[in-house]
This record gives C-alpha cells, sequence and structure tokens, in this order.
C-alpha cells in the first residue's frame, strides 16, 4: 500500500513533462500544416489575379496570339482545368489535392506540376542544405578568430562581413565562375551536379549568408563576452579559446540559428539565380521558363515546396532552440 | 559578535604567521587615468580582510587585479604582489591560468549572471576540476555533488542536474561559492557577494564563507555595505578614490574610526538610532539635526487599501496569488514603510495602489474614494495627486527626452499647469533647486547625469504635478551610503516642507526603520504584521519578523 | 579614427571616413535617379557603332558596349530603376510592417495571434520567388516589382515593428506617462511611436540595399522592366555573355551595385550603432 503511494509522486511529473512536451510538439505539427494551406489557399487566389480571363490567358500564351476567343474555343480549356467549376469547389479541390501530392496542371505542358518538377528539385536541395552548412561554417570560423580581439582584427572580421553580405550572389557567381573556372581552371565550366560542379555554386551562396549571420552573431557574441558568467569562466583558469567555445558561443548562436529557417527559404529561391549564372540543372530553369511563358500553377507549385521546406525548417529550428536554450522548454 | 571575540584570541596567533597575499604599493591606471594610487595590504590564513567603497573607489578593479583579470587597457604596477611565496607582479597569461580557480578562488555577485544559464549546475561546479586536470569526468561529477552537499544545498545529486535558473537565489549563490571553492584554494576574493541577496540569505552567504575561514582559508571580501563587513571581517580596509583612508581591525575602525569618511560613511547608514534626524552631518562631530515635523492628521487616511488581492495565471494554468488579502492605511503627512524580501508581493502592492495594475479583488481608495474602481477615464484627472518614484529612475525616462522636458510634461498635468513656455521653465528651475540641482541641468540628458542625480530629477517630476502622496518603490536600493543618505534627507526635507505622505517600499530594514512612522511586513503576498515602526521591531510578534530582525547584520554601536 | 568636422562649431558631427563616403555614394545615388543629366552628358540609348566594344578611358570611364552605348552613361540611368525600385518597394513594406506591426503589438490577444500567424505564412514566401510569381501572373513591369518586392519583404519588418512594440511597452516610462495621467493615444504619440521606430530607421537602408540586389536578380534573369531598358541586374545578365573579352561590361555594373549596397548597409549599421548607444 504505502510503496505505491509513494512510487505515484515520483513518476507522475516526469509523465506529465512527457506528454506535456508531445502535445507541444503535435500543435506545432498542426500549426506547420495550417500555414502550408494557409501559403496554399494565397497562391490559389493569386492565379485569379491572372488579367482578363484565365482560358483566354492560357490560349493565348499557347497559340502567341493575343485575341478574343469564341465560346466553343474557351470551353475544352475550361474543363480541362476546372475553371467551370464553381470557385469554392475548385478550391477545394485544389487542396485537397495537395494532402495527395498532386500540385495542379500545368498551362503550358499539359502535365502535372509534379511532373515538370520532378527530379529537378533534387540538385536544387542538395546546393541550399550545402550553402547553409558552409555558410555557417565560415560565419563561425570568422567569429571565432576575429570577434573582441584588438581593434585591427575585430575591424577587418567586421568589415568582412559587412563586404560579403552585401554582395549579390549572382555577381559573386560570376566572378567566381571567371576567376576559378575561366582563368585558373579549377573547376569545370560547366559542372553538372557532380562534387565539382557543386563548389563554385555554393560558395557564391554561402558567402553572403555568411556575411550576414556573422553581423548578427557578432554583436551578440561581444556582448556576451563582457557578461558576468564569462568573467567566472575566467576566474577558474580557462583559457580565452575556451572560453569562447564552450560558454560564449552557446549563447550567441541563438539569433542565428533562428534566422536560418528563414535563411533556408531565402537560399532556395537563391539558387535559382545561380543555377542560371553556372549553367546548373535544377529548379531554377524550370522557373525561369515557367514565369516566361505565364505557366501559373507550375510556379504556384515551386513556390509551394519552398515554403514547405521553409515551414520544415523552421519546426527543426525550434526544435534546435529548445535543445540549446533550455529555458524555451520550462515555459 | 560572538565571532569577532572568538577570533580575538586567535589574533596573536595569526600575528606570527607570515601573511598569506601581500600586496604593496598598488598602482592601476586605464589609459593613462590612475585608479588605484598605490595601496597596500595582506590577507592571512583563517582571516578574512575587506575592503570597503563606494562606487569608483577603485575596489572591483582591485579584486580582479588580483586574478589578472583587471581588464583591457590596464597597466598594473607595484612593488610587490606575492602569494605565499608566489610572485604576483606580472606573471604569463599561462602562469595566470594555473593559479586562478586552483590557488585563488573568486566568487561575483549575483549568481543569476555569474553562472552560465544554459549548463547545468554540477557542470559549472566541476569546470574548476576539469579545466586544471583533475580526476575523471565521472569523479569530477561526484565530486561536484559533494561540493553542493558541504556548502548546504538540500538534495544535491538532483540540484547538480538542474540549470541556475530553476534554483533559488540563495542556493545559487551557494553553488558559485561551490564553483569557487572547488579546489580547496589558498585565497578567495568574494566581490560584492552578498549583494542582491534577501537579508536571510545574505546571512546564510556569510555564514558558508566564515565556515570556509574556519578551515584556513584566507578570505579578501569586497563590499559597500558595512554592516555585512561587521558579520564576517577581521580587518577592514575603507578604499576612496583609490587610496587607503583607514586600515585596522574591524571593530576598532567600525567603533571608534580615525578618519572623517569612515566616520562619515558610518554616519550615514540609516538605522533605528538615526530616526528622527538628518543622516548627513554638516560638520564632523556635531549631532545630527533633527527633523521638524508636521502633526500627523490620523484622522484623514489618504490612501486606504482594503484587502487587495492579485492572482496571475501563468502560461502553464497555474494561477499565482502574488498579493493575498493586503489591506493599510497611510495618514496625511506620514511615512508607511512596507518591508519585504524578493517575492513577498510589494511591488506588485505599489502597482495596485497606484492603479496601474488591476487588483483581482478588494479596492483602493484616495481620500475616502473610490480609486482603483473608477474607470480609467475618470480616474485619469485624479492621477495628479498620487506621485511614484522607482529604484531605476534611469528606466522611467523617455531616453530622447531632456530633463527639462521631463518635468515640464509632468508640470502640465498636474493641479496648476503653467500658463506659458516661461512660465514653465521657471517652475522647473524652482523645481529642480528645490531638490538640490540647479538651472544647468534643465537641458541635460539624463543618461549623463549621476544615480543620484537622476533620482533628485525623478523625485522633481514626482513632486511636479504637487501631489498628497509619493508611492518609493525601492527608491534608495542601487545608491552608494553617501548618496543614499542625501536622497533620503532630500525625502525627508520634502515631507517636513510639504506634508506630503509616502508609501515607502524597502527590503532593507536599516532604510525601513529610519524612514516609517508605521510599518507593514509583506512574506509571500501576505501581511505579517504591522504597527508603529517601534513596535515592529522591537517588539515583533510574527516569528518572520523575528527571523528577518535576527538575520540583520547589525553593527555593534556604542 | 580621425574626426573630420563638418558644419560650423554650433552643430559638429563627428564622421567617421568610412561614414562619410558612404553618404557620398548615397548622395550621388540621389543625385543620378533625380538628375541623371547633372552626371553625365550623353543619353544611354545612343547608338555609336564606330566606337563599339572599348575597354574603359577617359572619355569612356566604364567603356562601350556591342552597340556602342556609353556602359557608364547607362549605369548612371539604370539608377533610376534600380534604386528607385529600391526606395519604392521599402516605402511599401515599411507602410504595411508599421500598419501590421503597431495594430499587433498594441492590440494584443486575439488580434495579435491573428496577425502573428498571417505574418508567419506570409513569411514563407520567399521574396524572389513571390516576385516571380506576380510577375507570371501580371507580366513584368515596374509595378509589378515594386509591388512583389515591397509585400514580399514586408513580413520581415512587421516581424521586428511587433518586436519594438512589444518591448517599448513594458518600459517603465511608458508606465510612468501612464501614471502621470496622460491619455493612451498621449502616450502612443509621445512614447511609444518615436522609440519603436527608432531602431527601424537603421533597417530602412539596409532594407534598400537588399531590394536593389532582389530587383537586380530579377532583371539578371531576364525578367525585369523590358530592354533596352539599363537596369543594373539586365546589364550583368548582357554583359555574361562577353566576360571573357570584354570584362568591363560584367565587372563595373556588378561594382556599381556592389557599391551602392555596401554604402546603404554601412550607413544603416552607423546609424544603428549610434541610436543604440544614444538609447538603451
Amino acid at each position: 500500500m504505502t510503496t505505491a503511494v509513494q512510487a505515484v509522486p515520483l513518476r507522475a511529473p516526469l509523465a506529465r513533462s512527457g506528454v506535456r512536451a508531445a502535445r507541444r510538439g503535435l500543435v506545432k505539427l498542426a500549426t506547420a500544416i495550417l500555414v502550408l494551406v494557409a501559403a496554399a489557399s494565397v497562391t490559389f487566389f493569386a492565379q485569379l489575379l491572372v488579367p482578363g480571363d484565365r482560358a483566354t490567358a492560357i490560349l493565348n500564351q499557347q497559340t502567341g496570339r493575343a485575341q478574343r476567343w469564341s465560346a466553343a474555343d474557351l470551353a475544352p480549356v475550361n474543363h480541362q482545368f476546372g475553371f467551370d467549376r464553381p470557385l469554392l469547389v475548385q478550391y477545394a479541390n485544389y487542396v485537397a489535392g495537395l494532402f495527395r501530392g498532386d500540385l495542379g496542371t500545368s498551362y503550358t505542358q499539359h502535365r502535372p506540376v509534379t511532373e515538370v518538377i520532378g527530379d529537378e528539385i533534387v540538385p536544387s536541395l542538395v546546393l541550399t542544405v550545402a550553402a547553409l552548412v558552409t555558410a555557417w561554417l565560415i560565419a563561425l570560423a570568422v567569429i571565432l578568430l576575429t570577434a573582441k580581439r584588438n581593434r585591427f582584427v575585430s575591424a577587418i572580421g567586421s568589415t568582412w562581413e559587412a563586404l560579403t553580405a552585401s554582395l549579390p550572389p549572382y555577381w559573386i557567381g560570376v566572378v567566381l565562375l571567371v576567376v576559378f573556372a575561366v582563368e585558373l581552371r579549377i573547376f569545370p565550366v560547366i559542372g553538372g551536379t557532380g562534387a565539382s560542379g557543386t563548389v563554385l555554386p555554393v560558395l557564391a551562396l554561402a558567402i553572403p549568408l555568411a556575411g550576414f549571420l556573422g553581423q548578427v552573431t557578432r554583436d551578440e557574441f561581444e556582448k556576451v563576452l563582457d557578461q558576468p558568467f564569462v568573467i567566472t569562466a575566467r576566474t577558474r583558469g580557462m583559457s580565452d579559446t575556451a572560453v569562447r567555445l564552450r560558454h560564449a558561443l552557446r549563447h550567441s548562436v541563438l539569433p542565428a540559428i533562428t534566422l536560418s529557417g528563414w535563411a533556408l527559404g531565402a537560399l532556395l529561391s537563391g539558387a535559382v539565380i545561380a543555377e542560371n549564372v553556372f549553367g546548373r540543372p535544377g529548379i531554377g530553369q524550370v522557373l525561369v521558363v515557367a514565369v516566361n511563358t505565364r505557366d501559373v500553377p507550375t510556379v504556384s507549385g515551386i513556390v509551394l515546396v519552398v515554403a514547405g521546406v521553409y515551414v520544415i525548417a523552421n519546426l527543426i529550428v525550434d526544435l534546435a532552440y529548445t535543445l540549446i536554450d533550455p529555458r524555451l522548454r520550462a515555459s | 559578535m560572538t565571532v569577532s571575540t572568538a577570533l580575538e584570541a586567535e589574533t596573536e596567533d595569526a600575528d606570527e604567521q607570515v601573511p598569506l597575499l601581500a600586496v604593496d604599493n598598488l598602482r592601476v591606471s586605464f589609459g593613462g587615468r590612475e585608479v588605484v594610487k598605490g595601496i597596500s595590504f595582506t590577507a592571512r590564513r583563517g582571516r578574512c580582510l575587506a575592503i570597503v567603497g563606494e562606487s569608483g573607489s577603485g575596489k572591483s578593479v582591485t579584486a580582479r587585479t588580483l586574478v589578472g583579470l583587471t581588464g583591457p587597457g590596464s597597466e598594473v604596477r607595484s612593488d610587490r604582489i606575492e602569494l605565499d611565496g608566489l610572485d604576483l607582479s606580472a606573471p604569463s597569461e599561462r602562469a595566470w591560468r594555473a593559479i586562478r580557480g586552483c590557488d585563488i578562488g573568486f566568487v561575483l555577485q549575483d549568481a543569476l549572471v555569474s553562472l552560465d544559464q544554459l549548463r547545468r549546475v554540477g557542470d559549472e561546479i566541476a569546470e574548476p576540476l576539469r579545466v586544471h586536470g583533475w580526476g575523471t569526468a565521472a569523479s569530477r561529477a561526484r565530486k561536484a555533488v559533494d561540493l553542493l552537499d558541504s556548502v548546504g544545498v538540500p538534495e544535491p545529486a538532483v540540484k547538480a542536474r538542474q540549470r541556475p535558473y530553476e534554483l533559488s537565489g540563495g542556493l545559487r549563490q551557494r553553488a558559485l561559492i561551490a564553483s569557487a571553492i572547488a579546489l580547496d584554494p589558498k585565497l578567495v576574493v568574494a566581490d560584492e557577494p552578498t549583494t542582491a541577496l534577501d537579508v536571510t540569505v545574505q546571512a546564510q552567504v556569510l555564514d558558508l564563507l566564515a565556515e570556509a575561514k574556519a578551515r584556513g582559508t584566507a578570505i579578501i571580501m569586497i563590499s559597500h555595505d558595512l554592516s555585512v563587513v561587521a558579520r564576517l571581517a577581521d580587518e577592514v580596509a575603507v578604499l576612496r578614490d583609490g587610496e587607503i583612508f583607514e586600515h585596522g581591525p574591524v571593530h576598532e575602525v567600525l567603533r571608534d574610526p580615525r578618519h572623517a569618511y569612515t566616520r562619515a560613511l558610518l554616519d550615514a547608514i540609516p538605522s533605528e538610532h538615526t530616526r528622527g534626524t538628518r543622516l548627513v552631518r554638516p560638520a564632523q562631530g556635531e549631532d545630527a539635526p533633527r527633523r521638524t515635523r508636521r502633526p500627523i492628521d490620523r484622522g484623514r487616511p489618504v490612501l486606504e487599501a482594503k484587502q487587495l488581492s492579485k492572482v496571475y495565471r501563468g502560461p502553464d494554468k497555474v494561477d499565482r496569488t502574488v498579493v493575498n488579502d493586503v489591506s493599510f492605511q497611510l495618514f496625511a503627512g506620514e511615512t508607511l514603510g512596507i518591508v519585504g524580501e524578493s517575492g513577498s508581493g510589494k511591488t506588485t502592492t505599489a502597482g495596485v495602489a497606484l492603479s496601474l495594475i488591476a487588483p483581482t479583488s478588494g479596492e483602493v481608495l484616495l481620500h475616502g474614494e473610490a480609486w482603483s474602481t473608477l474607470p480609467p477615464r475618470r480616474r485619469r484627472p485624479l492621477r495628479k495627486q498620487i506621485g511614484v518614484i522607482y529604484q531605476d529612475p534611469l528606466s522611467s525616462f523617455d531616453p530622447r527626452w531632456p530633463v527639462g522636458r521631463i518635468i515640464v510634461d509632468a508640470l502640465a498635468m498636474g493641479h496648476r499647469p503653467p500658463s506659458s513656455r516661461s512660465a514653465a521653465r521657471e517652475r522647473a528651475v524652482r523645481l529642480l533647486e528645490q531638490v538640490g540641482l540647479g538651472e544647468q541641468h534643465l537641458d541635460a540628458a539624463p543618461l549623463r547625469l549621476s544615480g543620484g542625480q537622476q533620482q533628485r530629477v525623478a523625485i522633481a517630476r514626482a513632486l511636479a504635478p504637487e501631489p498628497e502622496v509619493i508611492i518609493c518603490d525601492e527608491p534608495v536600493s542601487a545608491l552608494d551610503v553617501s548618496i543614499q543618505a542625501q536622497v533620503l534627507d532630500l525625502l525627508t526635507d520634502l515631507q517636513d516642507e510639504l506634508g506630503v505622505s509616502y508609501l515607502f517600499i524597502s527590503h532593507d530594514l536599516g532604510v525601513i526603520h529610519h524612514m516609517s512612522d508605521r510599518i507593514v511586513v509583506m512574506k509571500d503576498g501576505r501581511v505579517v504584521e504591522s504597527g508603529a515602526a517601534d513596535e515592529v521591531f522591537h517588539r515583533p510578534r510574527h516569528p518572520y519578523t523575528q527571523r528577518l530582525l535576527t538575520a540583520l547584520p547589525l553593527l555593534a554601536r556604542a | 579614427m580621425t574626426a573630420l568636422s563638418l558644419a560650423p562649431a554650433a552643430v559638429r558631427l563627428r564622421v567617421r571616413p568610412a561614414t562619410a563616403l558612404s553618404l557620398l555614394i548615397v548622395a550621388l545615388l540621389v543625385v543620378a535617379v533625380l538628375a541623371p543629366a547633372v552626371l553625365t552628358s550623353r543619353s544611354p540609348n545612343a547608338i555609336d557603332l564606330q566606337h563599339t566594344l572599348l575597354s574603359p578611358s577617359l572619355s569612356h570611364p566604364f567603356g562601350t558596349d556591342d552597340a556602342g552605348r556609353d556602359l557608364y552613361t547607362r549605369v548612371v540611368y539604370g539608377a533610376r530603376e534600380s534604386f528607385g525600385i529600391g526606395l519604392g518597394a521599402t516605402a511599401l513594406a515599411m507602410a504595411i510592417a508599421v500598419l501590421l506591426g503597431f495594430t499587433a503589438g498594441l492590440a494584443r490577444g486575439i488580434v495579435d495571434t491573428v496577425l502573428t500567424r498571417i505574418l508567419e505564412v506570409a513569411f514563407a514566401f520567399p521574396v524572389l520567388l513571390l516576385a516571380l510569381l506576380l510577375i507570371a501572373i501580371r507580366g513584368p513591369s515596374l509595378a509589378t516589382e515594386i509591388v512583389a518586392v515591397g509585400i514580399g519583404s514586408a513580413p520581415g519588418y512587421a516581424r521586428m515593428v511587433r518586436g519594438q512594440v512589444l518591448h517599448v511597452r513594458q518600459a517603465r516610462y511608458i508606465q510612468s506617462s501612464v501614471a502621470l495621467g496622460h491619455t493612451w493615444w498621449a502616450v502612443i504619440r509621445q512614447h511609444l511611436f518615436p522609440n519603436a521606430m527608432r531602431p527601424l530607421v537603421a533597417m530602412l537602408t539596409l532594407g534598400v540595399g537588399q531590394s536593389i540586389v532582389w530587383a537586380s536578380g530579377l532583371a539578371f534573369l531576364g525578367l525585369g522592366v523590358a530592354p533596352p531598358s539599363p537596369e543594373w541586374g539586365a546589364l550583368l545578365d548582357a554583359g555574361r555573355v562577353s566576360i571573357t573579352t570584354s570584362p568591363w561590361l560584367e565587372i563595373m555594373p556588378g561594382l556599381v551595385i556592389v557599391l551602392a549596397t555596401l554604402a546603404l548597409t554601412a550607413l544603416g549599421r552607423t546609424l544603428q550603432h549610434r541610436l543604440e548607444g544614444a538609447a538603451r
């Protein structure tokens, strides 16, 4: 009897906190899905912004002529894309389709958008993730080496970051291409998706992001290095490097981690440009063609995929955040 | 008091010993400006030297210099700094790293910011062990738990796995001390180890340091609080502007100081002995001038709180009762002191009294009329009757506004708004003069003023609308003793001159006893005791009040 | 750092060389947008087949392109579009951000929750892709670009505005003002708004720089305003082909973009530090 009563208080708090954490996780997941659906709704209703009637626009694009079409001409187009159904039904079908993995049908290629995007998305994702990791490594290295040392070194560090953060990725891309591929011939000009073809595009994307992340983290880092607990660490006999790595770093990366979720989305769109500069396969080509031919479903589809990546990245960032700063777990 | 007498017996032994730490003619300057101007002192095993001074005296710089952390841009010169035969006048950084934590332990103030909040307490305590290559990871973890136990932390194994913010203030400070003494250093330097702590917790921390002292550790304690020093120190050195003005055994310095500065410092400490007098004496040796008080009208409460309660709902859906059935009355012309430790609900009570926070139940009456129950629109014109000053005056000023604008803004909301800009300016100048500032401060940015000056501006602003009640929320807690005395004198002068009533909130018993006519003691949101000041202090009825009074590190004064 | 003192002693500015340079560059940009004829006497579309593909010289500081057009002049006139889009988009973004951010920060409760969720959704759209979507729908035009970049960058600013409003809202001086008896509206006008917006001024300059990069990016992809518009990104796109033979066609416009963005960023950072130092 007594042992059972004693056992309950010990176990209950642990179970409760586990249940709470699970519930929070589910809420986050549900919110993420809602965000995606909302984003999809935005892209869906954005289609209605197409000037004039959608069927007319499609036919004009196809034939290269701008004219008014007879009802008989428009009818099959309307039927094919479902424009003849009530708007709400179209919307419902669209959202339902999303859950099935169906992103609609391309206006120009008459294929499902998922087919059009197809495998092209993979090299772009590879490029994006590699760029994010590289950016972090560069940013951290610069900060650890240059933050809050003597004036000269610190100034070099922050100037470097300001400089690189302002560089347009396409410009860096072109410069890198000319210097390393054309002149020095270290890397191939048209590299494809292999390792050697990925280095330069990754650098073109990573360098400006490293500058930006670095700026944000540097501010935090310098503030943190003045905090009392850092002094305490020094009074224990820790070396400066150890203090930076073991204490200051953890505190100062928090804002940059929050930004990484956003950065992933931005990188993916930057990948579009990088692929253009380096002639690298990926969704960049698909996207530019789609925009030029006013193929709205394809563009929307790509935008949604990117939004999806962003939402997932944010979920991961949230998780990383609570791992690093447990104070958030408590609230 | 028994501590000091016990040590007197050992004084003869200690005198025979060679001092553990000897510092001769220490000079520290920053960018050409000398901050420490040639001081000399020693620390002996099993004894505590207290270095006392106000802000800017150079005491913290001295403490940091003892571990080689004076700071960037500093120049340290001395004739001798020797620790147990080791020359510390110019060791390399590598040599310093071997000494820090191992031969010299350092304790900073406020463990909340002095411990890494993102790491476990056990890891923080084990860090000096790891840095100096002691044991294995497992044995270090065990030693950390033992250390926590030795400093009196209950459930040490559990606490070691928690993070600093999960511990209470007192336990945190003990953990900080544990990490400083982990390797049993010969010398412990404590820089304001009891500041920001509640009185009861202060006593515990001082006892902990006394235990270390009894084991033979030498202690150097930096403090601005003379009464804290009286409890632990054997020797006192009074530092002012980088020079030692007075130096001697603690009971000598505190009972019969030779230097005028020390004497003035001691006189400036508010306590029951200073009630009814001004703290700042016009000239040395003279008695403190008595106040000429106005009669207190006990028929008419200007502010009345009736059964106030405030309940907050936390994010985890748990209700926290911060203020629980609190009632009091403040009469015209008197000072009602509210004393309590952190978490007692006194600041929330102040917020409710000001009607900035709505009570969950109960009400506040102003001049016998509804105050907290009024709709905001009807209450606004009445706000000129009640003013407020805070512990941190700078945060209560718009960072973009100069002093003049701050005061004129308050004048415009008062009983007699000025009719023109020149009239407003004139009245602002008069207000500034009334609080001991001058016309030259009208265009000053508050950021550039000293703490005492900022508080004077806050007082001027509070006075501008000509209120009858001013709520003072810890107004002097962040000030040096001498500045504190000036501000308290200013407040009492204004009360004697204008008849304004104060609701005075503080955790400092001495200040409360000096200022208050009647006192309310709060704990955990409740009023545990109330009555006339002398009654509460000399004949406390509630066990909490009694504990509060005995924890107070009293000065043994003649 | 050496201190340059401009203006009479009554108004003394201590300006570092880097800041002075940034101000100069931005001033030149503004002149290029408002009165390009001041900076160059030629016309951006003046074809001169006698002098094609000349490398930089005194008469043609940036050289000429394959149609003999003076590159420097084209860059100057291109500022109108690039910088103009940057300014327009940022202004639009700020207007939206202030509206949404202040409403969310002041109202709190359900209004705040709903607005924050909306911002979250909006945030999921990268600026460039949103712009591409709008261009796919409406076709490329100046207005589309400004609206696209403006709407796309607004959520980021709105979040910052909201954060600032929440932060300032709990400041002691707000409480003090209320305790004096000011109306809520007076408190917002006198204290909340000015103090919340202060740090964001720095954001504006940074934002204009970013918008320029995005707008040029669109032009680089061939989706900017139609040729022969000398928009900087379009110049970069055109210059790519001949980069090994006539590198100045690619390098010069790129340098201008970099310098413009750098100057704006540096200015923004200086403002940020100045304001942070003055406030708390």
